[in-house]
């Protein structure tokens, strides 16, 4: 016998001031990372473009060293990116999209489980995978660790604000173009910060500045991008 | 009631008929300062100490590169009116703004291009105004393409809208990337709180360009919304009444 109040009971205080958040955040984990295929897509994508870069500037050590922060923030945004146009695609065919949007509990948190379940498989894998991809296109070493923390944070913003994109267009049929066209503007401050960081570490300044302006652009992120993602659910279910 | 022209703001016919009375009014307003302005601009402002006569395209590209981020400012704002009072002329309003603002920015960075080759020896630097606007183009962009993906006009402008809400984010990133990163760009030069660092000689004409260019704007944004209202609204009696009106009297003038 578990009354609604005993299973309230089980989760954390903070879970139960969530409503809706944790049963969803792990059937959503579970459903993830029974796709392996799609887990691996993103990193290997990661991967592959950055692998095809030395063979389009030339091997040289200095000018890979030189182009490494960039190259790897711009190749994890655009991973991060292609992985979220079917953030609410399989939800929104088959209609629980349309179930979650009509529970009494906010929209909000629902999508908050979602993308910090994306967040979990994808943008915390680049982030791991990153100081690997620094090391070999000649990264310098000081650069490693800022690489790793501006990635963890700025993969969370990338994904909270895809969040809004992917939400606007999931009524659409072939939206990824159009999601991309929507969102990258939006990517900006993110892309800026965070590559920021890693050329003021690799030049030896302290890079603490920028990494703060990071985390608070995912505070202003969490508060806000699941509203207008919630806002724009509502919206694609009328179409 | 103090309310009732807010409200009488939801009528696109209300509207419609208003405005026909302005248009005019507007057009000649803004050909006179444009007008003006152009010549006193071009003709009589004393030449820049250093930068010559090339200098001049301030007069068009200030205006233009105000608008830009004043339409975007017009565009949300219309749409969050849109979304929250449900008012169909607000949501004609902001899909009018779209195209408007996307045109004048690109004017903006097109006049700033010209403007810099001259003057900076290139005619397009990574600076950090030049690539807010450049972005800003690129915002705009995406509220036509998503306006244009949706098949039925009332989604695509609750979702048009919420996209120039999510936008206006970047706006005040636009305005500060000037103090965040500074590079090339000079700093602005007009400031209504202090001193400006321009020339009365150069400022009054600017001001008349910018007057004039917020008068085009604004009647471009009427002339704009008056037709997006007339096709939307075709089903209804009072369009069809003033079709027939107008074929009316074209055919007794043919």
């Amino acid at each position: 016998m578990s009354s609604p109040e005993t299973a309230a009971h089980s989760f954390t205080p903070a879970a139960r001031a969530v409503p809706g958040f944790m049963p969803l955040f792990r059937s959503e984990l579970l459903l993830a990372l029974r796709r392996r295929a799609d887990i691996a897509n993103p990193l290997l994508f990661f991967v592959t473009v950055l692998a095809l870069l030395p063979l389009g500037v030339g091997p040289e050590p200095e000018l890979l060293a030189r182009l490494a922060p960039g190259m790897i923030w711009v190749v994890a945004l655009l991973a991060t990116l292609l992985s979220q146009e079917s953030l609410f695609r399989a939800d929104f065919e088959d209609g629980s999209l349309e179930q979650l949007a009509l529970t009494p509990q906010p929209l909000y948190f629902a999508v908050l489980a979602k993308v910090a379940v994306h967040w979990l498989v994808t943008g915390l894998p680049l982030a791991l995978l990153s100081p690997l991809l620094g090391m070999m296109l000649n990264l310098p070493e000081g650069g490693y660790l800022s690489l790793l923390l501006s990635l963890l944070l700025g993969t969370a913003s990338l994904s909270l604000i895809g969040a809004v994109g992917a939400a606007l267009t999931v009524a659409l049929r072939r939206a990824g173009l159009l999601l991309a066209l929507i969102v990258m503007p939006l990517y900006v401050p993110v892309l800026i910060f965070g590559t920021g960081a890693v050329q003021a570490a690799v030049d030896g300044y302290a890079y603490g500045p920028q990494l703060a302006i990071l985390a608070a652009l995912l505070a202003g992120g969490t508060a806000l991008a699941p509203l207008a993602a919630a806002g724009a659910i509502r919206i694609s279910l009328d179409n | 009631m103090a309310w009732q022209w807010f409200h009488r703001l939801g009528s696109p016919r209300w509207f419609y008929q208003k405005t026909s009375a302005w248009m005019p009014w507007l057009a000649l307003a803004s050909v006179l300062l444009i007008g003006a302005g152009s010549v006193w601009g071009l003709g009589f402002a004393p030449e820049d100490a250093k930068q010559g006569n090339s200098y001049r395209i301030i007069y068009i590209h200030v205006p233009a590169a105000f608008l830009a981020l004043a339409g975007y400012y017009i565009m949300a704002i219309s749409g969050a009116i849109g979304l929250i009072w449900k008012m169909k002329l607000s949501f004609v309003v902001m899909r009018a703004a779209a195209p408007i603002g996307a045109v004048l920015t690109f004017i903006a960075l097109f006049t700033g291009a010209v403007w810099g080759k001259p003057t900076w020896g290139t005619y397009w630097v990574w600076d950090a105004r030049i690539t807010s606007m450049l972005i800003l183009l690129f915002l705009y962009i995406g509220v036509i393409a998503l306006a244009r993906a949706f098949s039925r006009e009332q989604v695509a402008d609750k979702a048009c809208a919420l996209l120039a809400l999510v936008g206006t984010v970047n706006i005040p990133i636009i305005y500060k990337s000037v103090d965040w990163w500074f590079t090339l760009h000079q700093p602005a030069t007009i400031k209504f709180t202090e001193k400006s660092s321009i020339d009365p000689s150069m400022f009054y004409p600017l001001l008349t360009m910018i007057i004039g260019f917020y008068c085009l704007y604004a009647w471009t944004l009427m002339a704009h919304t008056r037709e997006k209202i007339l096709q939307r609204e075709w089903r209804t009696s009072w369009v069809q009444q003033l079709m027939r009106g107008k074929s009316m009297t074209e055919s007794k003038a043919g």
